[in-house]
């Protein structure tokens, strides 16, 4: 197969595009959509400051790259979750993106990367605060995603962000999608979009640049560019719902090409015309009454909850395990 | 033909397309990359007897709606 701009020999072939671009063109077409995105979703513009979510993946050092090459003023941040699920989870993958920001440092000058470890910040590990905690059904999955949304809003939201952009590909929406469709939950469905506004004060605006790319096209993104990624899975993330609705996903993908560009193209129309305003609620949101971010519940939000409990069983000198 | 995708390995004799190939050892063409010498292949590709194909996965699953910090 032929670059369809050139004619030299195909790196990818993008059915549900009907394109097929050499490894060159390739990695100038994904940062030209990229950018096409932003301004079609009104993301950000060229003078914001962007903090980008790592995690040392291919899609949120692929972000990263792609923004610093489209000129956009974009720190990193890194939280250290303290997974070790044999493999040295977290270690392997702070490394990746440490060695992402030295190689660009020099050439971006003030560029920054922030990193939170959680177990020195907070006194346990993603998957001890699981345990004592005891949410999640024995996955620490919860827990490690109420504790990274809490800290990204934190630190984009004090650090003066115009935005903090995540890695979320168009596989990762279209997966949410299938849930919430499928359990009929219409006020996510509501909420799911390429951009989340900061509806109340204390909260981050969010976005989502690479959420119309095939999970290939940013993985091809990736080793083109040479980025050194973590292959390796989030050792919890084995037999995920997400990872199930993927694949079923892609089955359908592979007769249908473009079903699921089409799944989530047609969604956001929906959305946009209206369907989803009937039951769109207006959440109230007030400041947690012990670290200030904006919480539904009363009180004391439920990141703060969850470490007063894991520091006082800590204090009383109990044994941690991890989940297996 | 060597093929390699995490920790596993086949050897298939022949010639074949790597969207054969990919089906051949069970996998799914739409969540792999095929990598030929450092260059990425497209599923046309012919790929022959003594080739080292390296599979790469392309889908991460930590990203339900409880997850959904970071890819």
């Amino acid at each position: 197969m032929k670059c369809q701009k050139c004619a030299e020999r195909a790196a990818i072939h993008m059915r549900q595009h009907k394109l097929a671009l050499c490894a060159e063109h390739y990695l100038e077409w994904l940062p030209q959509r990229t950018q096409r995105f932003i301004e079609k979703y009104r993301m950000f513009g060229p003078d914001d400051r962007i903090l980008v979510a790592v995690s040392g993946g291919k899609d949120s050092l692929s972000l990263w790259d792609v923004l610093l090459r489209l000129g956009y003023k974009a720190d990193g941040l890194y939280i250290g979750l303290g997974i070790d699920g044999g493999i040295a989870y977290s270690a392997q993958s702070y490394e990746k993106v440490l060695r992402f920001y030295e190689d660009r440092a020099q050439a971006h000058p003030g560029l920054r990367l922030e990193v939170v470890d959680v177990a020195r910040l907070y006194g346990a590990s993603v998957p001890e605060a699981a345990h004592i905690s005891n949410r999640g059904r024995g996955k620490p999955c919860s827990v490690c995603g109420l504790i990274k949304r809490h800290i990204m809003n934190r630190v984009a939201y004090d650090g003066g962000y115009d935005a903090l952009a995540t890695g979320h590909n168009l596989d990762d929406e279209v997966a949410v999608l299938m849930q919430n469709t499928l359990h009929w939950q219409t006020g996510y469905l509501a909420r799911q979009a390429p951009v989340l506004e900061a509806t109340h004060p204390g909260l981050a605006r969010k976005v989502k640049p690479f959420c119309r790319f095939y999970e290939r096209e940013t993985a091809a993104y990736a080793l083109l560019r040479g980025i050194d990624y973590i292959y390796e899975e989030c050792p919890y993330a084995a037999g995920s719902n997400t990872i199930y609705y993927k694949e079923l996903l892609n089955q359908l993908e592979s007769a249908r090409p473009g079903a699921k560009l089409q799944f989530y193209l047609s969604f956001l129309e929906a959305k946009e015309s209206g369907l989803f305003d009937a039951v769109r609620e207006e959440v109230v949101l007030n400041p947690c009454t012990k670290c200030g971010q904006p919480t539904s519940a009363p009180g004391e939000c439920a990141f703060c909850r969850l470490w007063e409990r894991v520091n006082a069983y800590k204090a009383e000198g109990r044994p941690v395990r991890v989940p297996a | 033909m060597k093929v390699t995708y995490r920790n596993k390995e086949w050897e298939l004799p022949g010639r074949m397309t790597v969207r054969e190939l990919i089906r051949k050892v069970g996998l799914q063409p739409e969540l792999v990359l095929a990598v030929r010498d450092g260059q990425l292949l497209t599923e046309d590709t012919l790929v022959e007897e003594n080739d080292h194909i390296k599979l790469v996965a392309v889908i991460s699953g930590g990203l339900a709606a409880s997850c959904e910090g970071i890819g």
